[in-house]
């Protein structure tokens, strides 16, 4: 069954719901692929390379091969190790152990052993002889002339990414205001608390992976095509899951040294990353350098918006872009966007938590914030001047519905925007001011995919998905759908996910994407249960099926009510003790498009003898469309929020301009926000549009824009407070102080 | 044994008991009572949950090592084994301690409470009930050590204020950003526990 009508009134979806997994989770018995042992397994350990770049000479493992343990070692001579990586169109650029290494911490060999110590022993023992060449990290020096080259033709990574519509030079020339200002926003690493690995085995030439990922089913085509197996041959699983924020997407050269270890030997290998190592090799949000000018009208009417961007993805491919909200989130008919990314010698940067958007989000939205200054208006009423109705990127698609408007005005409104930009910011050392910003996620997902309902004789179900959990609460909305449609208790509803072997495909989770794109695909599996109950009563009770509806475990005759069985009396559903629904995922409807707004609301106390910052109060007012499940929607909100405060005022990867490595690979000297460094006050604000023609379950996907803002919202409450602009994240003491005394000494 | 000082380390390094012991943590000031070459297992008998335990470790392993490989407890999470995330946190003699900070050697004689401890059979702590019921968690693997240091803050304060709470969790990371929902539950745990544990 695919094609659902929207809900309209609902019991069950939409309320505050605990994890129907919360159990496992907070009594410890969660497996994560991290507790995973299977018996006789081997553990598996990099040797990586110390330099920033340097080709190697010469790998002498005899010494290792001759250690306690060890039981083999892979090279990138060793038969079948010569496996392609980090794609561009004209091909591979590199390999699982790729001689010329262009970053610190390249692989360059694995070890299996009996234990771990005794693998990463073996690991440093063995003897790599390398040449070390020139480097190049800082990004806004790799097309200098002369720049050390990564990759034959330079350090330009593809063609710049370019946007334009109308034009600028006119529309700048009709403004009556214009800002131009420069960003800079550094490298954010993903850290998720489960470190990356897998435990790999064969069972002949069937390859079992248990992984910690966010889709199963992407991985498992990737390691398909590795080792030339045909899908069915290869399994992957990941029920339980340590996050990921998008760097759990990609192939793992672990689970490939992994299973060609585990092939040699023939015994399961497990090999798991250690936090250190984490900082290196699975991915990062590139760093951006942005410049961009905007122009209005008097009346705050936008003319015109230029943006001209540099960044990285590090040392192979990989978008750095953060122009998308520059081109669509504020109505502006004439829009130039130029971005150039290189490559630098610094680990490949992967996919992170709306990539791109929290870069873009911090220029335009401080841009904005300056803006209205300037035209003495006030910052929420500049951006309400600008909503749009369509998206001017995909040229002019209408939108099912825009709730930007309704963030920032209900935003404002609960927040106390306009008493709190009134109140006096302190005359003593220590100011406060409140800042706002709006943002919108801008990929609308891939809808495909397949759920299976199996309700039992007794009245309880099942669900089986493809879809990863990642900490959003997915299987617990899930299950609400199928306690809404067929009245099964939410607790008795078991979800199996995760599991190529076992689940029906599941495109990945990340991009939003997971509640809009599956949770009709589930709504569709159980209404089709639902149906086939109902065609059985009516041939058990000779009536028209179209007459009967199922309520409290009883279906009945809505015309005739004495007319009814209860299901325990439904002698088809007794004969076959289990019925299975399978619901599939329509495609998008055509000609509109739906995608989540949002608007954060800071309050900041800045204080300016330290320049230390704290933030007092956040709101997240968000239209990400009807609200599944209460609790874990403001979860989301508030850990978006909390990885925002990270972007914002802590994170940033420092590579060391002398040696060329990371100089703070570890969570000591790489702080995230901590306990103490989220606010007292965290407010949600959910703007549900009631939009019924996006699709079935009127959902749009609340993961990533509940991070995009935050930081330029803090940045803006920064400059409420002390009048001063903070371009470069992140704002902490350091840099406070150093703009506090600039200020003072005038410069 | 006689204390064993980092200084006395240097003076003496490659003495191969003492040695063993300071390769084995950084902690080598409280370096246990027994200690063995480094590459030979030590039978030790941890006491966890309040039941006796014998293993045989070698001198470097941490108690989050004995727990989490050797004892199959896997609740205690290998997060960082360097002291900054938390998610290894057990009791130790009812004080919060990071696993993975401590030789399995020097927790004999001394009572581990992990994740595993805190619940009757399948019947959750009101610690662990108040993080279900705030949705105190995400991804979950730091869920198990957050609890651990609810449940340590509770055992010193009953009534926390919410900077209590936030001091008392602050040395466990979340990086799915839980930690709103976290205070709430922390705060649900204790009004629970006041009431009389219901």
């Amino acid at each position: 069954m695919t094609d659902t009508r929207p809900w309209t009134e609902t019991k069950v979806v939409g309320t505050a719901q605990p994890r129907i997994d919360a159990h496992e989770r907070v009594s410890g018995s969660a497996v994560y692929a991290r507790d995973l042992v299977l018996p006789d397994m081997l553990h598996a350990a990099f040797a990586r390379c110390p330099h920033a770049h340097a080709r190697v000479k010469k790998v002498d493992v005899s010494r290792a091969l001759a250690m306690p343990g060890v039981r083999a070692i892979l090279t990138a001579d060793s038969p079948g190790a010569k496996l392609p990586f980090y794609f561009t169109p004209k091909g591979p650029l590199s390999w699982l152990f790729d001689p010329h290494c262009r970053h610190e911490g390249e692989e360059v060999a694995a070890v299996a052993a009996e234990t771990i110590h005794e693998a990463r022993a073996a690991a440093k023992a063995i003897a790599v002889e390398y040449e070390e060449l020139p480097f190049v990290v800082d990004f806004e020096k790799a097309l200098d002339p002369g720049a050390p080259a990564l990759h034959e033709g330079g350090n330009r990574a593809g063609e710049p990414e370019k946007h334009e519509r109308g034009d600028v030079a006119k529309g700048f020339a009709e403004a009556e205001a214009v800002v131009e200002m420069t960003f800079r926003t550094p490298c954010e690493i993903h850290t998720p608390m489960e470190t990356h690995g897998s435990v790999v085995k064969w069972e002949g030439d069937r390859l079992i992976i248990h992984d910690t990922n966010q889709g199963v089913f992407d991985l498992r085509s990737a390691y398909a095509q590795y080792f030339q197996l045909p899908l069915g041959n290869v399994r992957v699983t990941s029920q339980y899951m340590g996050g990921g924020f998008g760097s759990k997407l990609e192939p793992g050269k672990y689970t490939l040294a992994a299973a060609l270890l585990s092939r040699q030997t023939g015994r399961p290998v497990k090999c798991f990353l250690s936090r250190e190592e984490t900082f290196l090799c699975v991915g990062n949000r590139p760093p951006n350098l942005l410049k961009l000018k905007i122009g209005a009208k008097r009346d705050g009417t936008l003319t015109a918006l230029q943006l001209v961007g540099v960044g990285t993805g590090g040392a192979y491919p990989e978008g750095s872009d953060a122009g998308y909200l520059a081109s669509d989130l504020y109505l502006c008919p004439n829009v130039k966007i130029e971005e150039t990314n290189v490559y630098i010698n610094a680990g490949k940067a992967r996919a992170f938590r709306a990539p791109g958007f929290p870069q873009g989000a911090w220029a335009l939205e401080q841009a904005m914030d300056a803006l209205a200054l300037k035209l003495g208006l006030d910052p929420v009423a500049l951006r309400l001047r600008n909503v749009p109705k369509v998206s001017q990127r995909r040229g002019g698609i209408p939108y099912f519905s825009t709730g930007l408007a309704q963030c920032l005005q209900d935003g404002a409104k609960a927040f106390g925007w306009e008493e709190a930009r009134q109140r006096p910011r302190g005359s003593g050392p220590v100011v406060r001011g409140v800042g706002v910003a709006a943002g919108m996620w801008g990929w609308d997902g891939d809808p495909r995919g397949t759920a299976i309902v199996r309700y039992v004789a007794d009245g309880s179900a099942s669900l089986t998905t493809g879809a990863s959990d990642i900490g959003t609460g997915t299987k617990t909305w899930m299950a609400m759908i199928v306690a809404e449609e067929l009245g099964v208790p939410v607790e008795s509803i078991h979800v199996d996910n995760a599991d190529t072997d076992t689940t029906p495909y599941a495109v990945l989770s990340g991009g939003s994407q997971t509640v809009h794109v599956n949770s009709p695909a589930v709504r569709a599996a159980a209404l089709d249960v639902k149906q086939q109950l109902l065609e059985m009563a009516a041939e058990q009770l000779k009536t028209d099926v179209a007459s009967l509806e199922l309520k409290d475990g009883v279906i009945a005759d809505r015309s005739a009510p004495d007319k009814k069985v209860a299901l325990k009396d439904l002698k088809p559903l007794q004969e076959q003790q289990t019925i299975v629904g399978v619901g599939r995922r329509r495609p998008h409807p055509k000609g509109k498009v739906g995608l989540p707004f949002v608007a954060h609301f800071a309050e900041v106390e800045v204080d300016t003898r330290t320049g230390e910052v704290r933030v007092l109060r956040l709101l997240g007012a968000h239209d990400s469309g009807r609200v599944m499940n209460r609790l874990t929607y403001q979860n989301q909100v508030f850990g978006g929020m909390t990885m925002g405060i990270g972007f914002a005022m802590t994170e940033d990867r420092v590579l060391d301009r002398n040696t060329g490595k990371m100089a703070n690979a570890n969570w000591h000297d790489y702080k995230i926000p901590t306990a103490k460094d989220v606010p007292p006050d965290f407010a949600c604000l959910p703007v549900d549009l009631r939009d019924t023609e996006w699709n079935s379950t009127g959902t749009k996907g609340i993961g990533e824009p509940a991070t995009i803002p935050t930081a330029p919202a803090i940045a803006n409450a920064v400059f409420h407070a002390t009048g001063i602009r903070v371009t470069e994240t992140p704002i902490n003491p350091t840099q406070m102080a150093r703009l506090l005394a600039a200020r003072k000494a005038g410069r | 044994m006689e204390r064993v000082s980092r200084r006395g380390f240097i003076t003496s390094a490659g003495v191969g008991a003492i040695g063993a012991a300071a390769l084995g943590g950084a902690e080598a000031e409280t370096a246990a009572a027994t200690v063995r070459a480094a590459g030979e297992p030590a039978p030790i008998t941890l006491r966890v949950n309040g039941r006796a335990r014998a293993l045989s470790v070698l001198p470097r392993t941490t108690l989050l090592e004995a727990l989490h490989e050797h004892l199959g407890l896997a609740g205690t999470k290998p997060g960082c084994e360097r002291g900054e995330c938390g998610a290894c946190t057990v009791l130790v003699d009812g004080q919060t301690r990071y696993a993975c900070q401590m030789l399995a050697l020097e927790a004999e004689g001394h009572e581990v409470t992990t994740i595993e401890g805190l619940a009757r059979g399948e019947q959750l702590s009101d610690v662990q009930k108040a993080f279900v019921a705030e949705d105190a968690m995400q991804c979950g693997y730091c869920t198990p050590g957050q609890v651990m240091a609810v449940e340590g803050l509770l055992r010193h304060e009953k009534d926390p204020s919410l900077d209590e709470i936030r001091e008392g969790v602050s040395g466990n990371l979340c990086r799915c950003g839980a930690y709103a929902h976290i205070f709430k539950a922390a705060q649900r745990a204790a009004a629970a526990r006041r009431n009389g544990g219901k």
